[in-house]
This record gives structure tokens, C-alpha cells and sequence, in this order.
């Protein structure tokens, strides 16, 4: 006899702190142990191999390796330019959200679309397009060095690449808040005689901020640990545009493990704060947003 | 339809509007456009050539080896995890979610770091390994490993946000009708996720396609061996082959244009579904 | 365990059998990208003449140290075409790839072709660097290579320290001070010589790369006569890029013959033509002869007679806590 609704519902839940609550849906077991078994053997031993690494080389060498003038310089570098970054692709991501929401232009579909290339694009590519545009003989190269404006090679450079890579994040953090806006929010303060800019400031705006400081940290904390859209436009001199991942590549090809590592577990500290604080944000989001 | 008086003036409209046009042109549309013109700079038979070259080809095999085992692989993760997070109640259901995500904010290189520590000569395995002549870092298998961690949370992500709006219903209901395990997952469950499913495989084989920094850690950079083709545009650009690099390029970026393509038709229907 | 690896014997000996091409793995320096797409054609083009069969060479590149060091952690190389022999001596060492006699068993202590270390600066030498005296100007830019992973920066570095040591007497002191000072000019250190070669040309950075002779030739051919010149120095080191069989992977892969053919094709007179044409110094008398004009005459030292040979050498400057680590630091 198949299983009751009502039968299964109706038995006692015996054990109170049950791990798991009753279901008549199958295979939790087989797909829980998987998951776990899977995602151990994947991403969460290997994980373990960088911190075991460094517990090993001990407390000392962790300091020192980290606190080496060109390792802090690329912190530096890398922390840095990543904020501004991402700062600038909150503001031109915001600005692209809201105009991709509110308004109508033809060509609107192909720029929505496009909006996504830089997540979908091979960070080697994006590297090397980069840089050739800002080469003294690229495309943009030519007016902006003559007028004293180095992009290739300079931390001006590293900022371009990063944001390339941020704006997707903004703007699609952004864009679903815009398009869920309740209209009757708007109307109402319209009707009390608000302006245009009041609207937008006490109104748009506050309910717009959650996601932009989203569409920040998961901008942010891409641009951190980016390589491959970086590497050919920064110059990597060694304080100056040299950036951590880079570093650790550097260590690695001479075989400096442990000072590898060391970089590496600084980095992946500060990316799982990142991103328990970006998952916190998201789940917060939801909750305003999600039916009632 | 916005009341006249909730619009903005045309001249805010516009300005904007050419603002995030120019924003957008200049951020992402000339990279694009630079890579297609200095691939063809020398000329339609350099760039075939370019394309033809067996390094190329050999790093075209390899890219397409990887996804053809790392995408299957976590695709049945993702459904796994999607499965007992999304339709069971149990503690920790929060932090394994956080943790499947962790993938996505380790820097690639980092990604292919843990693997070196691993399976290479001076990690973990290696000793083991190098007795047993057994090669995975400086190797392909070295290379799908590190894919693999970097495209791990892609359709596992998708499938969670998917499945759980869509709840436990209709499955509960199936298993009260008398459907046995497999025809509830087949008949019930995959119709309704199967937009989903997609597109988080078109973003798992994108960024599969496309990884470097992680790959190129692990890869022997063994040209026509252990090059998948990002790491083939890094070999051909640092020689100076710029037409050839450029040419590489453009294959990944028509997939990434493709990639794109496909987002927004997945997004449409699984818009149309739910409405 | 016993029946798998009969099945994997028994499959491998069969995929020998069915064979395709035969495959050679020949792990290389930076700077030899040229010269081996070159070989490696007129070789295989050779060996098919010979003997019927098909050869695929492959090659990987990147600084001698590093490559030495993937050699050791499993790069599956058939031969080794480095840039200095303490890289290929670590093989006999640390590994057992190679016999501890390997030098003695070609030609020329193993080393097919020689080179050595010059100057490329921009075109009209706007800094006017003559000699390695100018290298340690106040606000001069010096490219080159870091010597933990690059042959080339090894060699440019005990180059400048040969200069410093024949001018001064044979003061170590003195020398250990300019070399320090030259380093003190150097904004970044990339990993192989193609590396520093493409900072300078490419990113503009630095006033003068110190190369090998052939990079720097490479350099002017392809990127640019009018943009950069050659500096030769009074004074420079006889620069020795060794080749070896890896004797283990070679047994291994069953490439022993093929392998050996390939690395004596090196010294044969087509060999040394190519490498010629490629700017290397030939060993053979004859080629040597024909491209002579296209070498400048310098002084040239060697590691042995000045340095006392490599395993001296290596281990006082460039291991952990060497004279390099004691004298440079990152960034100016």
C-alpha cells in the first residue's frame, strides 16, 4: 500500500533532535552522502592541503613570508585596486541596470546580453584584448598616452581589468531589485509631491542599496583573486603592479612552497569572510523579496 | 505602463541612456571587437592557418576533454546536492550550501595550488605517485582535477535556487499517487528543472572552457600536449605571435558569444515556464 | 596488482606496436623557441629519410631552473636542453634521470652550440651604456631574468660578476658590491629569458636587457631594427647550454635511439648551420667559419676557469641564502 499524506504526516516524530526531518520523498541518504563525499574529495581536502601546508612550516615562517616588503606591497596592490574597482563598477553598473530597466532604446536586448560577456569570456582573452587597446599603439593607447594617461602596465591598468570583470556582478545584483520595484512606492511619494531626485534619492535608492553592496562584494572578492584578465596589462614589477596571485605563481615557480601557501591562506581567509558576508546579504535580500 | 508623471524628462533619459551605451561600449564591446580585427589583421589565410596549426588543434582536444568530464561530473553533483538540500529539512542544510559555494571565491590560481600540494612531487601523493608512475600534476589528469574545483559549484548553484522555489510538492504528490522513486525524478522533477539544468551546464562548460589561471599552475605548458586553449593564446602572444594569439582568442570568444546566446534563450523560457 | 600491470604492459607494448609517430618530449630553455621549431623539422624530415618512421617532437620552455626542477617532479622528458650544466647535474642528483657521467658522453662537454651574454638597448642608446660600468648609473633600468628560475640570469649575473672581479683584481668584496649595485637597478625579475626580453620590448619598461646573444638578435630581427640596437661589452662570460638524454624516461618510453639521434643531429653540420642561423656560436670549425661576421668578437671568460665550475658556483650564489638572496631585494 503506497504511503498516506495524511499517515505520514500524522506519525510522531520520536526523536527530537533528529538530524533530518521525516519525508516521504526518496533518497536523501544516497544523495546527501554523495554530495558530502564529492565536495570532501574536490574541494574541501585539497582546501585543507594550503592551511596544513602552512601549519607545518610553522608560525614563524607564516609572519615572515607574509610580512616581506614586496608580499605586503602586493596586498597592497591587490586590496586596492580591487576596491576602486569596484566602486567603479557599482557606479557605471548601476547606471547600466537602471537604464537597461527603465527605459526603452532599440538595441536594448543586444546590451542586456552583452552585459554578461565579461563572465563569459576566458580571462586569457580578455587579458590580452585588453592590453592591446592600451598599448601605445592600441586603439585607445594612442590618444590617451600622448596625453600623459599610461594605462598598460600601471596600476591604472590592473583597475580597467578588474572592472571589466566586476561589472556583470553589479548589474545583475541590481537589475532584479529595479525590475521587482513596486511602482505604487514611487506613486505614492509623487502624489505627496515629491521630485524627480527625491524619488530616486529617498525612495529608488535605499531600496536599490542591499543589492549594490552585493553586486560590491561579489565584484570585489572576483577581483582579488583574478589572474588571467590581469597578468598581461599589469607590468608585475614588483611593488608597483604586481599583484598576489601573481606572487604566488612567482613563489611556485621557484619552488618556494611554503611561502606559496602563506600568501594563499591569507587570501582564502579573507575570501571565505567575503563570502559568509555575501551569503548572509543574499539571504537577507531574499527574504524581502520572496512571496509572503 | 509608467504614468507621465513617474517618467523622466527626455533629456535625463537620453543622456543616461548614452552614458551606459558608451560605458558598456567601452568596457566590453571593444575588448570584443579588438580581438576579432587583430585576428584577422594579417588576413583570412594566416588566421586559418593560425586556427589549423596542430598545437592548435591539440589544445582545442584537450579543452574539449576537459568539459567533456568535468561538466558530466559536476552536473551530477548538482543534481545530488540540489536533491537533498532543496527537498529535505536538515541541520547544516545552510553550511553545506555556503561550502558548495566555495569554489567560486578561491582565485584560480590558488585553485590549482591546492592540487600541486596534492598530487605533486613534493605534496601529499607524490612520492606514491612518482613510484607508480602514475602523472597528474604536469598532466591532463592534473588539469580536469583543477577544472573540475574551479566549475564545481556552477550547476549545483543553479539547480539549488531553482529547486528550492519550486518546493517539495509535486514530487510529494507523485510518491502518494504510488510513482516509484525513478519515475518521480523522471517524470516530475526533470521536466521542471530541466531549463535550469542547462543553463548551469552552459555556464559550467563556459567557464571550463575558459579557465587559466588555475590550469595554468598544474599544466606542464607542454606545447601540444598539456595546453588547453586559453593557455595556448598565453604561449602564442608571449612569442610574439600576436596574429595567432588573437586567432586562438577568437574561437573562445565566438563560444563565449554563443555562451551568451544561449543565457538569454535559457532565460527566456524558463521565464515562460513560470509564467 | 600483478594481472593490471601485465593488462598495462601488454596494452602499452601493443599501443607501441600499432604505433603512430614516435614522441619526444624535449624540455628546453626560454630562449629556444626558434631554434628548435627549426631542429626539430629538419630532424624529423632526416629521421623519415632514414629510417621510414614518423617523430614528433614537443617541446616545453621556460627558465633552465624551473624546467629542471618540473623535470624532477615528473615532466616526462626524453631529452633536456638546458641552459647551464649544474641544471641537468641536479637530474643525476636529486632524481637518478641521468648518469652522473652524462656530460662526457657527447661532444664539447655535451654542449652543441655556445653563447653568451650582451646588451640590447633602444635604438641611438639614449642612455649611452657602453660597457657593465653603465649598468650601475643612478636611474638606469637593467632587465634580466630572476637566476632562482632562469639559466640566462645566472649567466648574466656571474657575467657582471667576472667583469667586477678582472677589474678589481679578483676582490670578492668589490665584485659582490657591483653586482649588488646592478641589481639595486633592476625593477622586476621575470622568470626566463623570453620573459625579461618581452618586458622590455613589450612593456617598454627598462634601458637595457641583458640577454643572450641569440635572444637579442631574435629581438632586433623580429620586433624591430629601428627601434633597438645591440651593445656588446668589453668583457662577457662563454655562456655553455648543455643537452642530455633522460636516460630513465628515454628507457621508459622506449625513445632511447631516437633520442640520441636526435641530440647528435645537434652537432652535425646541418645541426650547427641551423643553430647558426639562429645565433648561436656553432662548435664545429666549418660552420664557425661561414657565419663568423655575424658574431662579434668579444673577451670571452668561463665558468670553470673563473668561477671554479658550476657546483661551486650554484651553490655560493644562487641556492636558499646564497650570495643572490643576500643581495638583492625586491623593487626599487
Amino acid at each position: 500500500m503506497p504511503p498516506t499524506l495524511e499517515a505520514e504526516i500524522a506519525k510522531p516524530n520520536l526523536k527530537p533532535s533528529s538530524f533530518k526531518r521525516q519525508s516521504i520523498l526518496p533518497g536523501f541518504w544516497p544523495s546527501f552522502s554523495y554530495t558530502v563525499l564529492y565536495l570532501s574529495l574536490i574541494v574541501l581536502i585539497p582546501l585543507s592541503a594550503v592551511f596544513l601546508k602552512s601549519a607545518t612550516s610553522g608560525w614563524a615562517h607564516f609572519l615572515q613570508s607574509i610580512r616581506s616588503p614586496n608580499v605586503m606591497a602586493a596586498y597592497r596592490i591587490s586590496f586596492g585596486a580591487s576596491f576602486i574597482a569596484g566602486l567603479i563598477s557599482v557606479i557605471i553598473g548601476f547606471l547600466i541596470a537602471w537604464v537597461l530597466v527603465r527605459y526603452h532604446f532599440p538595441g536594448k536586448a543586444l546590451a542586456d546580453a552583452l552585459v554578461d560577456l565579461p563572465f563569459a569570456l576566458p580571462t586569457a582573452v580578455a587579458g590580452i584584448a585588453l592590453t592591446s587597446l592600451y598599448t601605445e599603439n592600441g586603439w585607445l593607447g594612442r590618444f590617451l598616452v600622448p596625453l600623459g594617461i599610461k594605462v598598460a602596465f600601471t596600476p591604472l591598468g590592473i583597475i580597467v581589468a578588474l572592472t571589466f570583470i566586476g561589472l556583470p556582478f553589479v548589474v545583475r545584483s541590481v537589475q532584479p531589485v529595479l525590475e521587482d520595484a513596486d511602482l505604487e512606492l514611487e506613486e505614492a511619494a509623487s502624489s505627496l509631491g515629491a521630485t524627480r531626485w527625491q524619488i530616486f534619492s529617498r525612495v529608488i535608492f535605499p531600496m536599490v542599496r542591499p543589492a549594490l553592496l552585493t553586486g560590491f562584494a561579489l565584484a570585489f572578492a572576483r577581483a582579488l583573486g583574478e589572474y588571467g584578465s590581469v597578468i598581461f596589462i599589469a607590468g608585475n614589477l614588483p611593488m608597483k603592479t604586481e599583484i598576489v596571485p601573481l606572487l604566488i605563481v612567482t613563489k611556485l615557480e621557484q619552488y618556494d612552497y611554503s611561502g606559496a601557501t602563506a600568501i594563499a591562506v591569507v587570501m582564502l581567509v579573507t575570501s571565505f569572510i567575503l563570502l559568509l558576508f555575501i551569503n548572509v546579504l543574499q539571504r537577507r535580500s531574499r527574504r524581502f523579496t520572496e512571496p509572503a | 505602463m509608467t504614468k507621465p508623471h513617474l517618467k523622466d524628462p527626455p533629456l535625463v533619459r537620453w543622456t543616461l541612456i548614452g552614458l551606459a551605451l558608451a560605458a558598456l561600449g567601452l568596457f566590453i564591446v571593444l575588448p570584443l571587437a579588438a580581438v576579432f580585427v587583430q585576428a584577422f589583421e594579417r588576413g583570412w589565410q594566416v588566421y586559418r592557418d593560425n586556427i589549423l596549426q596542430p598545437e592548435t588543434v591539440s589544445a582545442i582536444e584537450l579543452s574539449l576533454l576537459t568539459v567533456a568530464i568535468t561538466v558530466p561530473l559536476n552536473t551530477l553533483f548538482g543534481l545530488a546536492a540540489a536533491w537533498a538540500i532543496t527537498k529535505f529539512q536538515f541541520t547544516g542544510k545552510n553550511v553545506l550550501t555556503t561550502l558548495i559555494d566555495i569554489p567560486f571565491g578561491v582565485s584560480p590560481v590558488i585553485s590549482g595550488l591546492v592540487f600541486v600540494l596534492v598530487f605533486g612531487a613534493q605534496g601529499w601523493f607524490g612520492p606514491w605517485l612518482m613510484e607508480h608512475d602514475i602523472p597528474i600534476i604536469f598532466a591532463v589528469p592534473g588539469i580536469i582535477l583543477a577544472t573540475t574545483f574551479v566549475t564545481f559549484p556552477f550547476v549545483a548553484r543553479e539547480l539549488i535556487a531553482l529547486m528550492e522555489s519550486q518546493g517539495t510538492d509535486e514530487e510529494e504528490a507523485a510518491m502518494v499517487l504510488g510513482a516509484n522513486s525513478w519515475q518521480m525524478f523522471f517524470r516530475v522533477t526533470l521536466p521542471n528543472i530541466k531549463w535550469g539544468l542547462l543553463y548551469g551546464v552552459v555556464l559550467c562548460t563556459a567557464r571550463a572552457l575558459g579557465e587559466f589561471g588555475a590550469v595554468s599552475v598544474v599544466s606542464g605548458h607542454i606545447r601540444g600536449q598539456t595546453n588547453t586553449l586559453p593557455l595556448h593564446v598565453e604561449i602564442l602572444y608571449n612569442e610574439y605571435n600576436y596574429a595567432g594569439a588573437f586567432a586562438v582568442a577568437s574561437l573562445l570568444s565566438v563560444l563565449a558569444v554563443i555562451t551568451l546566446a544561449l543565457k538569454k534563450f535559457l532565460e527566456w523560457k524558463t521565464g515562460q515556464e513560470q509564467a | 596488482m600483478k594481472l593490471k600491470t601485465l593488462l598495462l604492459s601488454a596494452l602499452t607494448a601493443s599501443a607501441l606496436f600499432a604505433a603512430g609517430p614516435v614522441k619526444l618530449l624535449n624540455v628546453s630553455y626560454d630562449p629556444t623557441r626558434e631554434l628548435y621549431q627549426d631542429i626539430n623539422a629538419a630532424f624529423a624530415k632526416q629521421w623519415k629519410a632514414k629510417t621510414g618512421a614518423d617523430v614528433q617532437i614537443s617541446q616545453s620552455h621556460g627558465g633552465s631552473g624551473k624546467q629542471a626542477r618540473s623535470v624532477i617532479d615528473g615532466l616526462q622528458a626524453d631529452v633536456v636542453t638546458l641552459a647551464l650544466a649544474y641544471d641537468i647535474d641536479v637530474l643525476a642528483e636529486k632524481a637518478k634521470l641521468v648518469p652522473q657521467n652524462w656530460q662526457s658522453r657527447l661532444p664539447n662537454n655535451s654542449t652543441p652550440y655556445t653563447s653568451t651574454i650582451v646588451f640590447l638597448v633602444r635604438k641611438g642608446n639614449p642612455k649611452h651604456i657602453k660597457d657593465w660600468e653603465d649598468l650601475v648609473k643612478p636611474g638606469i633600468g637593467v632587465i634580466t631574468p630572476n637566476p632562482k628560475t632562469s639559466g640566462g640570469a645566472r649567466w648574466s649575473y656571474l657575467a657582471a660578476w667576472g667583469y667586477a672581479l678582472k677589474k678589481n683584481n679578483g676582490d670578492e668584496s668589490k665584485a659582490q658590491d657591483f653586482v649588488k649595485r646592478v641589481y639595486k637597478n633592476v625593477p622586476v625579475l621575470d622568470s626566463g629569458a623570453r620573459g625579461s626580453t618581452t618586458t622590455f620590448v613589450q612593456r617598454g619598461i627598462g634601458d637595457v636587457l641583458l640577454s643572450w646573444e641569440n635572444e637579442a638578435y631574435l629581438a632586433l630581427n623580429q620586433l624591430g631594427k629601428d627601434k633597438f640596437e645591440i651593445v656588446t661589452p668589453s668583457i662577457s662570460v662563454l655562456a655553455e647550454p648543455p643537452v642530455s638524454i633522460v636516460d630513465k624516461v628515454a628507457a621508459k618510453h622506449g625513445t632511447t635511439e631516437v633520442a640520441t639521434a636526435y641530440l647528435k643531429f645537434l652537432y652535425s653540420e646541418e645541426g650547427q648551420e641551423i643553430g647558426a642561423k639562429n645565433y648561436y656560436r656553432p662548435q664545429s670549425p666549418q660552420a664557425l667559419a661561414k657565419y663568423a661576421s655575424q658574431f662579434p668578437k668579444i673577451t670571452l671568460f668561463t665558468i670553470d676557469d673563473t668561477f671554479g665550475g658550476w657546483q661551486k658556483t650554484q651553490k655560493k650564489h644562487f641556492e636558499d641564502g646564497g650570495v643572490f638572496d643576500k643581495i638583492y631585494t625586491p623593487g626599487i
